[in-house]
C-alpha cells in the first residue's frame, strides 16, 4: 500500500517538475516517537492555472546565462567545423547549422536554429521596483508608465513651444513664416513600432491619442524648435521605384542597343527583345501582330507601354509567346514590353509607368474548384427539403 | 485639533512596529502578497534597532513638528479663490457642514473650517513622506494633469491622472506582478472624473485601507475620504497652491528624515 503510493509519488513528481506532489508528510508527535502521517492532496489542486500565468517570464540572470552558453557554443561549431572561432558570423552559424542538422520540414520556423537569446527571447521590462519596493517610474500605477510619460513629454513640449511663442508676441517678433519641419517622404511610426519602441501594449485610442497630440505641436508655428524629436517618431517612406529591377542595355554585332524581358499572365509566358532605331515593326513568334492578334484590345494591350512612352516608331518589337488564350498572351506580351522599356527610359518616367499599372504583374489567376461545390463559386441548386 | 491628530496618527503607529511593515499596515490588510514577495529574508520585529524606532516616534513628540500651519494662511486661500464653490444646485447633501454661505447662488466654503483641514490633511502627508510612505496623486481634470504629474515628478511620489483602469489597487498582483507595493496614500486634488462622478480610486483606497487626502469641492461627496479637505478645485491659482503646498510639505518631510538620519549617524539602510 505504502509502496504503491510511494509510486504514485514518483510519477507526479515526474509530471509535475518540482512543484511538491501527491501526499505532504505531517511529522506529528505521538507519546515520545514521532509519526509520520501521510496526508493525500488531490493532483487537480497542484495543476498550474496555465492561462492565468501570462506569458512566460525571463529573469534577468537567465537571460546572462543563455547569452554565455550562446557565445561558447559559437565557438564549439567553429571549431567542429574547422573554421576561425573568432570571425564567425551569423551566416556562417545558419551554414553549418543547416549542414549539421539537414531537416526537410516545410515550415521554415520549425527548422533548427541558433540565433543569439535577444533574438530569440522577446524583450521584456525588468521588476519595476527597487528593494525598498518603491517603483522606479513617476507614472508607475498608470499601469501604462511608458506611454504615458511620452504623452507628459511631447506636452510639455508643446508647452515650451507656446512659452516662446507667447516671449516673441511680448517682442512683437512674432511672424507666421517661420521656418516648417519637413514631413515630405515620411510618415508617423506605425502602431506596432510604437509598441515595440516604449515594450508596452497600447490599444488604438492611445494611439490615435498619440497621432493626435503629435499632430497639434506640429501645428503650432514655431514647432520647428522641436524638430529633433518629432522626426524620432518618423520614418522614411522608401521609394518604390528604387526597387524595381531594369534588365540591362545590351549591344549586338552591329552595335545596335536591345534588351529583353520575361514577363507572365495566367498561363501564359511571353519574351520580348526591344531593338533601339528601328521603325515600329511588331514581330511575334515570327508573324506580324496584326495577324496574330485579330482583336482590336489585344493590339491595343500591346501598344499601350510603347504609346506611354512616345515611342511607337523608334523600337523593333520582337516577342515570342507560349501557354494562355489570345487576352492572356497579350496581357504577358505588354509586361514584357513595359520591362524593356525601362532600360530607355529616364528616372521619373520609371515612376510614372509604376503608377500607371504599367510594371505590376496581374496576380489573377483560375481560381480552384471547391469539393461539394460545382465551380469555384457557383454551388449545386439548393434545396430547402 | 491637535489631540485628535495625536490621537490618530498614535492609533497608526501601534500597527506599525517595522517601517518594512508600513505598507502590510497601512495598504492591505491581512493580504500578505503584496509584501510577501521581497526578494529579501524574512524580517521580524527584532532586527529593527531601537535607534531607528526612535527616529520614527521623533516627529510625535510635538503636535505640529513640520510647522505645517506656516506654510499658508487664510489671506493666501482667499487670495488663490479658494473658498469659491459651485451653484446652489450643485451643491451636495454632505457638503452643507462645510459652506459659509451663499451669496447670489454661489456657494461660499468657510475658509477657517479649510484651514483646519488642511493643516490636518498637510501634517499627515508630512508624517506620511517621514516614514518614506508611497504617496499617489491622483486627479482627473484634464486641465490640471499636467501639473499633478510634475508635482509628483519634482517630490519623487507618484501621480495617476489617466483612465482609470479598475484593478489598479484592488487586482494590484496580476496587474503589476507578484510583489508590488501599493501607494500608502492617495492624495485626490479633484474628487470627480470626467462625467462627474465620484472618483473610483476613492471606493478602492478604502477597500484597500489606504488613507485618502482630497480636495472636496461643494459638488463632490466627502464621505469616504479619510482627511477631506473642503475647497475649490476649479481654479488655476488654487490648484497650484495646492501642488505647492503637498511638495513643500513632501519635500521638507523628506529632508528632515534625512536630517534626522545623519544627526544620529545612521546609514541609509535604516530608511525603510
Amino acid at each position: 500500500m505504502a509502496a504503491s503510493r510511494g509510486t504514485v509519488v514518483g510519477s507526479l513528481l515526474l509530471r509535475y517538475g518540482n512543484k511538491f506532489a501527491g501526499s505532504h508528510i505531517v511529522a506529528t508527535t505521538v507519546g515520545r516517537q514521532p509519526v509520520r502521517r501521510q496526508i493525500c492532496t488531490s493532483c487537480c489542486l497542484l495543476r498550474k492555472n496555465l492561462a492565468a500565468a501570462g506569458p512566460e517570464k525571463f529573469t534577468e540572470e537567465f537571460i546572462k546565462k543563455q547569452v554565455e552558453e550562446f557565445n561558447i557554443g559559437k565557438r564549439h561549431l567553429a571549431n567542429m567545423m574547422g573554421e576561425d572561432p573568432e570571425n564567425f558570423t551569423q551566416e556562417d552559424i545558419d551554414r553549418c547549422i543547416r549542414y549539421l542538422f539537414p531537416s526537410g520540414l516545410f515550415e521554415k520556423k520549425a527548422r533548427p536554429i541558433m540565433k543569439h537569446p535577444d533574438e530569440v527571447f522577446p524583450r521584456q521590462t525588468a521588476i519595476q521596483w527597487g528593494q525598498d519596493g518603491r517603483p522606479f517610474h513617476f507614472l508607475f500605477f498608470t499601469g501604462k508608465q511608458s506611454y504615458y510619460s511620452l504623452m507628459h513629454d511631447i506636452y510639455e513640449k508643446t508647452l515650451a513651444v507656446e512659452r516662446h511663442q507667447d516671449r516673441l508676441r511680448n517682442k512683437s517678433l512674432f511672424t507666421q513664416d517661420t521656418k516648417q519641419i519637413s514631413l515630405v517622404g515620411s510618415r508617423w511610426l506605425r502602431k506596432e513600432e510604437l509598441e515595440e519602441l516604449l515594450v508596452e501594449d497600447i490599444s488604438d485610442y492611445d494611439y490615435a491619442r498619440f497621432i493626435q497630440l503629435m499632430e497639434r505641436l506640429l501645428s503650432m508655428p514655431y514647432s520647428a524648435l522641436e524638430e529633433e524629436s518629432v522626426q524620432h517618431y518618423r520614418r522614411q517612406l522608401e521609394v518604390q521605384s528604387s526597387k524595381q529591377e531594369i534588365p540591362p542595355l545590351q549591344h549586338d554585332q552591329q552595335g545596335a542597343a536591345f534588351s529583353t524581358a520575361v514577363g507572365r499572365r495566367k498561363t501564359a509566358t511571353a519574351s520580348v527583345v526591344l531593338r533601339d532605331g528601328g521603325s515600329g515593326k511588331v514581330t511575334i513568334n515570327g508573324k506580324d501582330h496584326l495577324q496574330f492578334f485579330p482583336v482590336l484590345q489585344d493590339r491595343e494591350q500591346l501598344m499601350f507601354p510603347l504609346h506611354f512612352a512616345d515611342s511607337l516608331g523608334r523600337f523593333d518589337v520582337e516577342g515570342s509567346v507560349s501557354g494562355g488564350g489570345h487576352s492572356a498572351q497579350a496581357g504577358a506580351l505588354r509586361l514584357a514590353l513595359a520591362r524593356c522599356l525601362l532600360t530607355f527610359s529616364p528616372e521619373g518616367k520609371v515612376e510614372h509607368m509604376r503608377q500607371a499599372g504599367l510594371l505590376t504583374a496581374d496576380p489573377r489567376v483560375k481560381e480552384r474548384k471547391k469539393p461539394g461545390q460545382a465551380k469555384a463559386r457557383k454551388k449545386f441548386t439548393w434545396k430547402k427539403r | 485639533m491637535s489631540s485628535m491628530a495625536s490621537g490618530i496618527l498614535t492609533k497608526v503607529i501601534s500597527g506599525l512596529r517595522c517601517p518594512r511593515f508600513t505598507a502590510a499596515a497601512l495598504s492591505c490588510s491581512g493580504q500578505a502578497y503584496s509584501t510577501a514577495a521581497l526578494p529579501k529574508a524574512v524580517v521580524t520585529p527584532n532586527d529593527i534597532t531601537v535607534d531607528s524606532d526612535k527616529l520614527l516616534n521623533v516627529p510625535l513628540s510635538q503636535p505640529d513638528f513640520f510647522r505645517v500651519s506656516e506654510l499658508f494662511s487664510l489671506k493666501d486661500l482667499f487670495d488663490a479663490r479658494v473658498h469659491l464653490g459651485h451653484k446652489k444646485g450643485c451643491r451636495h447633501r454632505l457638503m452643507e457642514p462645510y459652506l459659509f454661505g451663499s451669496r447670489l447662488e454661489v456657494d461660499v466654503i468657510d475658509l477657517e473650517q479649510t484651514v483646519e483641514h488642511l493643516q490636518l490633511a498637510l501634517n499627515f502627508t508630512a508624517h506620511v513622506a517621514f516614514r518614506g510612505g508611497l504617496i499617489l496623486f491622483v486627479s482627473r481634470r484634464r486641465q490640471f494633469g499636467h501639473l499633478v504629474e510634475r508635482t509628483a515628478r519634482e517630490c519623487g511620489e507618484y501621480a495617476h491622472t489617466r483612465y482609470w483602469q479598475g484593478g489598479l489597487l484592488t487586482n494590484a498582483t496580476i496587474q503589476y506582478g507578484p510583489g508590488v507595493r501599493l501607494p500608502d496614500l492617495v492624495v485626490f486634488l479633484s474628487t470627480l472624473n470626467n462625467v462627474f462622478q465620484p472618483h473610483t480610486a476613492i471606493r478602492d483606497a478604502a477597500k484597500m485601507n489606504i488613507p485618502t487626502v482630497g480636495v472636496v469641492d461643494t459638488n463632490c461627496n466627502p464621505s469616504l475620504i479619510t482627511y477631506p479637505v473642503p475647497a475649490n478645485d476649479d481654479t488655476p491659482a488654487a490648484m497650484e497652491l495646492y501642488c505647492r503646498l503637498f511638495k513643500m510639505t513632501i519635500n521638507r518631510a523628506k529632508d528632515k528624515r534625512k536630517q534626522l538620519e545623519l544627526l544620529r549617524g545612521l546609514g541609509p539602510a535604516a530608511s525603510k
